[in-house]
């Protein structure tokens, strides 16, 4: 259903909702993986991100994004120097990413101390994102939901050991995703809610004994 | 929020209400928000855009190419034409400022797209100014243009990828003539009618800026498109009624978009982006990501 505020909105830098908005919530999401503003990025621009993305700051706002701005942050014009103040050392390349990336899609390389991730995500348009993969797994992440995502290894019953966590939080689940590599192997677990699960709640879910690592990424859309 | 700009009108009559009310009462239902949480955003909505207007209008901003930048000031200090002193040169100005604003990486309001984000902030700001109305007004003026936009997504599309410049400059011309038509005293009736005179105007328009970028000609369109939206507030509030129903001016408008060529819907293939200026400009002017 089309929201009245979803057309006067959002607020955000110029100039484009795809390529600046949309850049700037990837970046977002992204810092979310290694936990806060990365000491290294590499980020390589595919297709139109890479054709036109100087001139619509696309990489401007994916620094910015990565550096925790958020789209209506005037910052962004400035952040790239910022990134240089700041110390987030980053390098930008135009890559092909395969016939089937959308247009504007971009993979994200972040270090930050220990601290390793890969994410792919794409610009729908009007500001919507759509994360694609994250450290090698296929995943759907657009955003919109406070998002859980964890690595566990496939055993029965861990769905409802997740549900129940939520539960005793008061978190209410709005969409849930498991996926896996192979029968037995790895299982991928995407949980969008509805309200901001604390740091709790992913230290509660990884001291289960068969969960590998699981993180939480925040909205980023409005 | 409604699918069809005609039974908004008839609701709205039925019930002896405005529009804004209607669209209002309508978005808290949908979202389960109250109606003054949905004011809150619209009021800052229109804080951002009268802070665009003015910083526009200090004609030092150009975009990163500097193709575009320094036109709206020319329209407050330059020489007068023939709509000097009147709301209309002031509406251009404000038009021109807002969309300089977005080319220079500025705060604005995507309304409905960031590449259309000047016409509406023009027009009701504008003629706020002009007319001395209140705030209030003026964001009951936003919810109608947000219902007329939400009817424009539904059933033909806001993308200028998907649709042309008609869906971007177009339907925000389109939104602005509505709302602004309600907001100067006109009926739900005369507001459906300055929607549809206001989209008929800019049927057919591609979206084919140089070398991809919100720039040039966007920053123009959003001018003319606020000049088109105040054709329709003249003519609706004088009487003029459109014979093609509202809804059905929309519905073509989303047919001719998907029948446009790829090379008018902002891939710079055609239109003024493949004239050879057009392409020589973007090749010297407008600049890549550079490898460090």
């Amino acid at each position: 259903m089309v929201s009245l505020l979803d057309i006067i909105g959002p607020v955000m830098v110029g100039p484009s909702s795809s390529h600046t908005a949309g850049a700037c919530r990837l970046g977002l999401l992204a810092r979310n993986l290694v936990g806060g503003t990365p000491e290294r990025a590499r980020i390589e621009l595919h297709g139109s991100f890479a054709r036109t993305g100087e001139g619509h700051g696309t990489d401007k706002a994916i620094a910015g994004g990565l550096m925790g701005f958020r789209p209506d942050d005037e910052r962004l014009r400035d952040a790239l120097e910022i990134a240089d103040r700041e110390g987030l050392d980053y390098v930008f390349d135009k890559a092909s990413l395969g016939e089937d990336a959308h247009p504007n899609t971009a993979r994200i390389t972040l270090e930050r101390g220990e601290r390793k991730a890969v994410m792919t995500g794409a610009s729908l348009g009007a500001g919507r994102i759509l994360v694609t993969e994250i450290n090698g797994y296929k995943v759907e992440v657009t955003g919109s939901y406070h998002t859980i995502v964890l690595i566990a290894e496939d055993v029965k019953g861990s769905v409802a050991a997740i549900a129940t966590i939520l539960a005793e939080h008061e978190i209410n689940i709005a969409n849930l995703r498991l996926t896996r590599k192979e029968r037995g192997g790895d299982a991928f677990m995407v949980i969008e809610v509805d309200e901001a699960p604390g740091e709790s709640v992913r230290d509660e879910i990884r001291t289960l004994p068969w969960v590998r690592w699981a993180f939480r990424l925040d909205k980023v859309s409005a | 929020m409604y699918r069809s700009l005609a039974d908004a009108i008839r609701d709205a009559e039925q019930k002896g209400i405005s529009l804004a009310r209607l669209a209002l009462e309508t978005e808290a239902k949908d979202q389960g928000r109250p109606v003054e949480e949905i004011r809150g955003a619209l009021r800052r909505a229109l804080e951002v855009m009268r802070g665009a207007v003015d910083r526009g209008m200090t004609g030092d901003l150009f975009s990163a190419s500097g193709l575009v930048g320094g036109d709206a000031a020319k329209l407050r200090t330059g020489p007068p034409g023939p709509l000097a002193g009147t709301p209309f040169r002031d509406v251009l100005a404000r038009a021109l400022a807002v969309q300089e604003v977005n080319a220079a990486m500025g705060v604005i309001v995507a309304a409905p797209t960031a590449g259309g984000a000047g016409v509406l902030p023009a027009v009701l700001t504008g003629l706020a100014q002009a007319r001395g109305i209140p705030d209030d007004a003026v964001i009951d003026a936003l919810a109608v243009a947000g219902l007329i936009g939400a009817v424009v997504a539904e059933r033909a599309s806001l993308s200028g990828a998907e649709g042309g410049c008609q869906a971007e400059t177009g339907a925000a011309a389109a939104m602005a003539a509505g709302a602004a038509t309600e907001m100067l005293g006109g009926s739900p009736a005369q507001v459906g009618h300055a929607t549809a005179l206001a989209l008929q105007g800019t049927l057919g328009l591609v979206c084919d800026p140089l070398g991809g970028l919100v720039e040039l000609p966007c920053v123009f369109r959003n001018a003319t498109g606020s000049a088109i939206a105040l054709t329709g507030i003249e003519l609706a509030l004088a009487g003029v009624e459109f014979k093609i129903p509202v809804d059905e001016v929309i519905d073509v408008m989303g047919e001719i978009g998907a029948s446009m060529d790829v090379r008018y819907r902002e891939t710079a293939g055609g239109g003024l982006a493949a004239t050879p200026t057009g392409r020589r400009l973007a090749r010297e002017r407008l600049v890549q990501i550079k490898k460090r």
